[in-house]
């Protein structure tokens, strides 16, 4: 394990997880309350399209992926889809073709580029192939993200109780959901730098919804997404690390199916824990 | 009189209907206001306007002297008609009532005694207490109910607005919230203006009714409003109020069975 700590990629794998499973958890579970689970996969998915955009370019993918899904989020807000049904449908359409354009882009990325495997890290990432350039950008993108939920903290969580509550307290509650989509973009894309474009709603959704299990409080929620994330992302990472002697190639398996793993386990067992505490009349 | 809402020569037309038409009233602090009318008549369109999420086509509403509009909302305790919350929310009833307070404040806050004071006593005055770590999705439609009134009124707002309170309610858990909403009233200094299709659970507490038809309205105390001729000018077609064992009933034509009292 000496070489763990040693390894340069170990370290920058362990700070992406970190920025990408906290932002992911505190987003997250404003999305999972917002019922905008779906939103937010389409969001990531389509940083498919931004990210073989970006590499056809000879551009980091992760910046593809960061204009993207946030133009996107921007957009799908203003289209007015206001109501959850007409919002699916919209969001639906857009992502098939949208997707249809990134198989395009994809195979010109795969056919023109002597480097293989663009494919593969855009659709399902890889924490140990982030690069220590895009670190900075990352954890700037992070702090952001934080600090503007922090600011919107209160109005957003009335508004994504009860929009009519909170537009009769005076909240702008158009406003604070088109902030807050696009965040969502933003989230999702520092997220399919860890697991993927395909896997990116993993992060968000995954740890958000166990945390909702746990708690009933909702400053507490946000803490333990975080918490959870940081555990599927470094457990992921330390898995794969040491799955580098397993069969069938010795070359060590994904760590995006671990990361992605961890957060099925982890959010089985808060269903375990909910259910039993229910029992127990808790 | 000071008025705490005056809305004035009020018009809204919906998907080519004339909803409200020329509506005109008063409402002053303390007073247990009933807006009494059918499904469809009119009611949550009238909260709509007096919130300042909905824009007249002409008239005026002022709220303790100010125009309808996001600084007059803040004088507004609402209550709307529906409110769903998902089971899993995560939120408890204090958290819910303290957003009544400052949920539309941006940035960081402390958690400071007063505010914990200030919902500890709104809960109390509503009877919800022993709600009050409860995850709010999971209460019942009577528990909400207070809950929500709570919410309301933790800001101590002089007006507060009820779309149809009672709806969900059975007929103990109506009376009780009638009783509560008197309570307040008078208690608080609350004007109350709350919508409802049936006036009897309201004829006990009501000090004045506006009573909504065909998208006019006549206001006045009970007695002055809910009369056969008054409530006839309004529909524009016959109609007779009549009087059986304590209720009230609105019926078309203008003479009612021989058996039934006329008013
Ligand atoms: N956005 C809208 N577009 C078109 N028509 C509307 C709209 N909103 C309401 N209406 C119509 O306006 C009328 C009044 O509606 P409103 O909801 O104010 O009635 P209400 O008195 O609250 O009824 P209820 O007792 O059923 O709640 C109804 O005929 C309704 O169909
Ligand atoms: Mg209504």
């Amino acid at each position: 394990m000496s070489g763990f700590f040693a390894s340069g990629p170990v370290h920058t794998a362990v700070v992406a997880g970190a920025v990408v499973a906290v932002v992911s958890g505190v987003v997250g579970v404003f999305t999972v309350i917002r019922g905008q689970s779906f939103s937010g996969h389409a969001l990531g998915d389509l940083g498919t399209l931004g990210g073989s955009g970006a590499f056809l370019a000879g551009v980091n993918p992760f910046f593809g992926y960061v204009t993207v899904g946030a133009a996107v989020a921007a957009t799908m807000d203003l289209f007015g889809v206001q109501h959850r049904r007409g919002r699916d449908v919209a969001t639906g359409i857009v992502l098939g073709a949208a997707l249809g354009l990134a198989a395009l882009l994809l195979y010109f990325d795969t056919t023109t580029s002597t480097t293989t495997g663009a494919t593969i890290t855009i659709l399902f990432g890889s924490l140990f192939a982030v690069s220590p350039g895009t670190l900075p950008v990352m954890i700037g993108l992070g702090v952001v993200g934080l600090v503007l939920v922090a600011v919107l903290y209160r109005p957003l969580l009335l508004s994504s109780v009860s929009a009519e509550l909170a537009a009769a307290r005076g909240v702008r509650v158009r406003t604070v959901g088109l902030v807050f989509l696009v965040l969502v973009g933003v989230v999702v894309s520092l997220s399919a730098v860890a697991v993927g474009t395909i896997l990116s709603t993993a992060l968000l959704v995954g740890p958000a919804a166990a945390a909702l299990r746990l708690t009933r409080r909702p400053l507490t929620a946000v803490v333990v997404a975080s918490v959870l994330g940081l555990v599927a992302t470094w457990g992921g990472v330390v898995l794969s690390y040491a799955s580098a002697t397993w069969p069938p190639s010795h070359t060590g398996w994904p760590v995006s199916f671990f990361v992605v793993t961890l957060v099925l386990a982890l959010y089985l067992g808060a269903e375990l824990v909910g259910w039993a505490r229910a029992r127990a009349g808790a | 009189m000071s008025t705490v809402l005056s809305v004035e020569g009020v018009d809204v037309w919906l998907g080519g209907r004339h909803v409200l038409d020329e509506v005109g009233f008063e409402i002053a602090p303390g007073e247990l206001t009933g807006l009494i009318g059918s499904n469809g008549a009119g009611k949550t369109t009238l909260f709509r306007v007096i919130l300042g999420l909905l824009p007249a086509a002409r008239g005026h509403v002022e709220v303790v002297g100010r125009p309808a509009g996001r600084p007059a909302r803040a004088q507004v305790g609402y209550v709307p008609q529906k409110v769903a919350l998902d089971p899993d929310v995560p939120l408890r009833v204090r958290d819910l009532v303290s957003l009544g307070l400052d949920g539309n404040r941006y940035g960081f806050r402390r958690r400071s005694r007063q505010r914990d004071e200030a919902v500890d006593a709104m809960l109390s005055a509503v009877g919800a207490t022993r709600l009050a770590d409860a995850r709010v999705g999971t209460l019942s439609g009577g528990e909400l109910q207070r809950v929500l009134i709570a919410h309301a009124l933790v800001a101590q707002p002089p007006l507060l607005l009820l779309d149809e309170p009672l709806a969900n309610l059975d007929l103990a858990n109506g009376q009780e919230v009638v009783t509560l909403l008197a309570k307040l009233t008078k208690e608080q200094g609350v004007a109350v203006l709350l919508s409802a299709h049936d006036m009897n659970p309201l004829l006990p507490v009501m000090d004045r009714i506006v009573y909504v038809a065909e998208g006019r309205v006549a206001s006045g105390t009970p007695a002055e409003v809910v009369r056969g001729e008054v409530l006839s000018g309004l529909y524009g077609h016959p109609v007779s109020v009549l009087e059986l064992g304590g209720r009230v009933v609105v019926v078309a034509g203008d003479t009612g069975p021989t058996d039934l009292v006329t008013r």
